[in-house]
């Protein structure tokens, strides 16, 4: 075991980034025309890192699978953004907000990126604002703030559910700009296969374009990977059908280490799974729980009541219903980050008071913002002697103000109106804190391939806080990337072009043709789905929401099963040189059946509960999550050996300079 | 529930297609259009047969990569989703349904269901955007106050996903409700006032190019749209344009 110097620049903390952006190298603007830089993957980091490099002067190319650069799954975003701006006059600061993420992230980040992170959350909204984003304001024409869990503040901007969206189609806008310039080469319904390395450094991808089934090969000055999570190891999950880790899976296999895999966000508010065809499953934003009250029957007669249709939850008296966050955690109530309230939910279900058929499901209940929003509208437009009634339907046009499209995609899957009847809500995968290991340059293990977004592990440690996403998608490829990425390339302003001839490419390319070969004449009996089901189900059983040594030792050996007997037995119908989608869902099963693997071995080398990862073994009297800081506070940084067994841990040490080591709490 | 599906197939771009009948059964009314369509694939690759290709991703009705004409509607029967929220609850059990790619001409079949839609990426090339660069030193976010109404009626119009269910609803195959969507989003705030009319000119020229047809005002683009983009977008982007092609002269 190592330990990975991730070239943290010296000096205190607030003065680290700059002094590092004045110290490193620049690339002159003739120079950057003569260099190419591939970004593979259009959501938030990558849409933003291709049109600022392109800005900047470099030949960018840009690569996805969709059929768009618009439709990267960043686009799904709902609630919104976190930027230090204090414009609510809340004591909001960047201190506050590095404070809120590393402890939100249970103190398994790193310091100096989230510190980093946190100076520029400004700037991120003042460029969005200038590209046209569509931010919500109030009536003095200014910029309005919600608030998220785990935080005190209000610091949150958003348009209205659809943040991401906006923020998606602002970078994609600029990128639209460099495209129309040729700065940047668009390659839509393209997949990255492979990574290709000259004397060790990256200097190309194999992609397979998706229409024509033709297997491409790309040279570039430098490759940064921006294709999100791996979420759908779980198969299903809030993430997009097509979200995949193939391509971050790919330069772990070509030397890029990959960290924390077992830390993932299970989300409190996702709409409860109702049957055996469930292909995915959907988020409700977390910002609903700025104004909803989640519950359960106080009694046991009262679910079943529920349950059978014998009572209505409306009907249900208030004082016997538990209202198990406010209960727990009076400070942060509703409030709580993530996995708290993912896990309170699973604690209350599991007890046996989940609402639904399932018993998995709780309510998220409205009726009492109704009535808040309501009185306050009733007194702003001067109407004297409200009735109740009147009183609850101007509180529901305000909710609807706030929350309309979440309350009409709760309707459309459910078939129940939730401004009558209280929301029902249960955790689901949602997103994966692990990812490829980066230096503080966001440059990965292997010499010139970057990762950014999602794809990384650097800024949630072991928990994202909401909000927080976006923020890091656009920080990375706005504002990291493009100063860092210029370090690396000054060294290569005379490499001039580069060949695809070499033997390198030739022979990357050869493999992943032969691995495309074998799984097309497999003429196995199994569809791919079969066996992505098959592996999801292991993983939400034994690697999901509550983990111990026993689960996890018998998922990693089902899952090395499930992975032989995929290769055995896989069918993927049609040809290589057509549109194929068995095919590239293949080719992406087969990933996730390796990073699985690694996922369960990482959560079983990590005997101590943090964040989204706990450990039945390590818990506090009143069951909440237990680190050991003394053991476990590194990185751990898997490299890959051949084979997900193999695969030889190194560690990141993790110092706190700034912040104090404390057991997080929220009561 | 029981179905029979008659679904376009085409091998590829220049194969002619046709119209193929399918029958699925057991389809849960809770599960989606999709999740049908998913359980029909799963058997076809099973009986080793080639599964019918469509556009998917985040099956959510955000990203705009689904599409489907079903039984003569985009995104089929139900209003303000897309196919991908459509739930088998809005048929009946033993119905006939009909399912075809999105028909244009600038929109041509990739393969089955699934269209080439990068004209519109072409179009967005053109002009939708602000020409501004990334910097860290922009304005201040709140420098420039907007209006509520302006920045709500800019937002109405943001919300447009790209999906093309317009053009397909369209008797002549136009974009001008996609077009339009994105001129006024930029044109009605002040930072993308200052090129709003050469926006609209390039934009515009852009969609003549790719082949979408004229706008006759019948608005069933409107009443398709998933996200309720209204005409009055399309008056908007008559404006800027004439207003443009008038000084321009």
């Amino acid at each position: 075991m190592t330990n990975l110097d991730a070239k943290i620049p010296e000096g205190p903390i607030a003065e680290k980034w700059t002094n590092h952006k004045n110290k490193i190298n620049v690339v002159n603007p003739a120079n950057k025309r003569a260099i190419d830089v591939i970004v593979v993957g259009t959501g938030l980091a990558g849409g933003s890192a291709a049109a600022s490099l392109a800005e900047l002067g470099y030949n960018v190319k840009a690569f996805c699978f969709q059929d768009s650069p618009r439709r990267a799954h960043s686009i799904a975003a709902q609630g919104g953004i976190n930027a230090a701006k204090n414009y609510q006059n809340d004591g909001d600061s960047t201190y506050r907000l590095f404070y809120d993420t590393v402890k939100g992230g249970d103190y398994r980040s790193r310091e100096a990126n989230v510190y980093r992170l946190a100076e520029v959350s400004a700037n991120i909204i003042d460029q969005c604002v200038a590209q046209g984003v569509p931010f919500a304001r109030d009536y003095g024409g200014l910029l309005d703030n919600r608030s998220f869990g785990g935080v005190l503040v209000s610091r949150t901007f958003y348009a209205k559910g659809q943040t991401g969206q906006q923020l998606l189609l602002g970078a994609y806008s600029a990128m639209s700009r460099q495209i129309g310039k040729g700065k940047i080469k668009m390659y839509n319904r393209h997949e990255m296969l492979d990574l290709v390395k000259i004397d060790g450094k990256a200097r190309g991808i194999i992609a397979r374009d998706l229409v024509t089934g033709q297997i491409e090969r790309h040279s570039a000055h430098a490759v940064v990977i921006c294709s999100g999570g791996y979420g759908n190891v779980f198969f299903l999950s809030t993430n997009a059908m097509g979200s995949n880790a193939t391509a971050a899976w790919k330069i772990h296999k070509k030397g890029a280490f990959f960290a924390n895999p077992c830390y993932t966000q299970i989300h409190p508010t996702c709409i409860p799974r109702s049957g055996e065809h469930q292909s995915k499953l959907t988020l409700m934003s977390e910002s609903l729980r700025n104004d909803g009250r989640i519950w359960v029957p106080k009694h046991l007669k009262d679910v079943e009541a529920i349950r059978s249709g014998k009572m209505k939850p409306t009907q249900l008296k208030e004082e016997d219903r538990d209202y198990y966050l406010e209960r727990r955690y009076p400070a942060f109530g509703n409030l709580v980050p993530r996995d708290v309230a993912s896990r309170a939910a699973k604690e209350r279900c599991d007890a046996g008071f989940g609402v639904n058929a399932t018993g998995e499901a709780v309510y998220l209940d409205f009726s009492a913002a109704f009535m808040r929003y309501g009185k306050e509208k009733a007194n702003v437009e001067g109407i004297e002697n409200a009735s109740e009634a009147e009183i609850r339907k101007l509180g529901q046009g305000v909710i609807e103000a706030k929350y309309g499209n979440l309350f009409q995609m709760y309707e459309k899957i459910v078939d129940q109106n939730p401004y009558e009847t209280p929301m029902m809500i249960y955790p689901a995968v949602h997103y994966t804190m692990g990812g490829v290991w980066v230096d503080y340059n966001l440059m990965t293990t292997v010499p010139g391939c970057y990762c950014l977004g999602e794809a990384n592990f650097s800024d949630h440690g072991a928990n994202r806080l909401g909000a927080s996403a976006l923020m890091q998608g656009l920080a990375d490829g706005y504002f990291v990337l493009p100063y860092t990425i210029g370090d690396y390339l000054a060294n290569d302003i005379r490499t001039g072009p580069i060949s695809i001839d070499s033997p390198e490419f030739l022979e990357a390319e050869k493999e992943v043709k032969d691995r495309l070969s074998k799984l097309i004449n497999n003429k196995g009996v199994h569809s791919v789905d079969y066996f992505h089901k098959k592996l999801g189900k292991v993983m939400w059983d034994k690697v999901g929401m509550a983990r111990n040594e026993k689960g996890l030792k018998e998922a990693i050996t089902e899952i090395r099963e499930i992975r032989e007997q995929f290769w055995k037995e896989v069918r993927v119908p049609g040809s290589l040189n057509e549109f194929n989608q068995e095919l590239e869902k293949a080719e992406r099963v087969g990933d996730f059946l390796e990073l699985g693997e690694l996922f369960a071995m990482d959560a079983l080398q990590r005997t101590e509960s943090c964040g989204g990862h706990f450990r039945e073994e390590s818990m506090t009297e009143e069951g909440e999550a237990l680190r050991d800081d003394k053991n476990f506070a590194f990185v751990a940084a898997w490299e890959y050996k051949g084979d997900p067994k193999d695969a030889v841990l190194h560690k990141e040490a993790l110092e706190f300079k700034d912040i104090e080591l404390k057991q997080r709490s929220y009561k | 529930m029981d179905l029979i599906l008659k679904i376009w197939r085409q091998k590829n771009k220049e194969a002619k297609g046709e119209l193929k009948t399918y029958e699925v059964k057991g389809v849960s009314p809770d599960s989606s259009f999709l999740e049908m369509l998913d359980v029909l694939n799963d058997d076809l690759v099973n009986k080793g047969d080639e599964p019918v290709a469509f556009d998917h991703d985040c099956r959510e009705g955000i990203c705009g990569m689904c599409s489907l004409y079903i039984n003569g509607e985009a995104h089929g029967p139900d209003r303000a989703i897309t196919t991908c929220q459509l739930h088998m609850r809005k048929f009946k059990d033993g119905d006939t349904i009909y399912i075809e790619p999105w028909r244009a001409a600038a929109f041509p079949v990739v393969k089955d269901l699934v269209v080439d839609r990068s004209a519109f990426d072409r179009i967005m090339a053109a002009g939708g955007f602000v020409s501004v660069n990334t910097s860290g030193n922009t304005q201040d976010a709140n420098a420039l106050p907007i209006p509520k109404d302006d920045a709500d009626k800019a937002f109405d119009a943001a919300t447009c996903i790209g999906c093309g269910a317009c053009v397909a609803s369209c008797k002549n195959a136009s974009a001008m409700l996609f077009v339009s969507a994105k001129v006024s989003q930029l044109a009605l705030l002040p930072q993308g006032r200052v090129e709003a009319e050469r926006r609209a000119i390039h934009m515009v020229e852009q969609m003549d190019h790719e082949g979408f047809g004229n706008c006759t005002n019948t608005g069933a683009c409107e009443v398709e749209c998933p996200k309720g983009i209204s005409l009055e977008n399309i008056a908007r982007l008559n404006r800027e344009y004439l207003s443009a092609a008038i000084k321009a002269e």
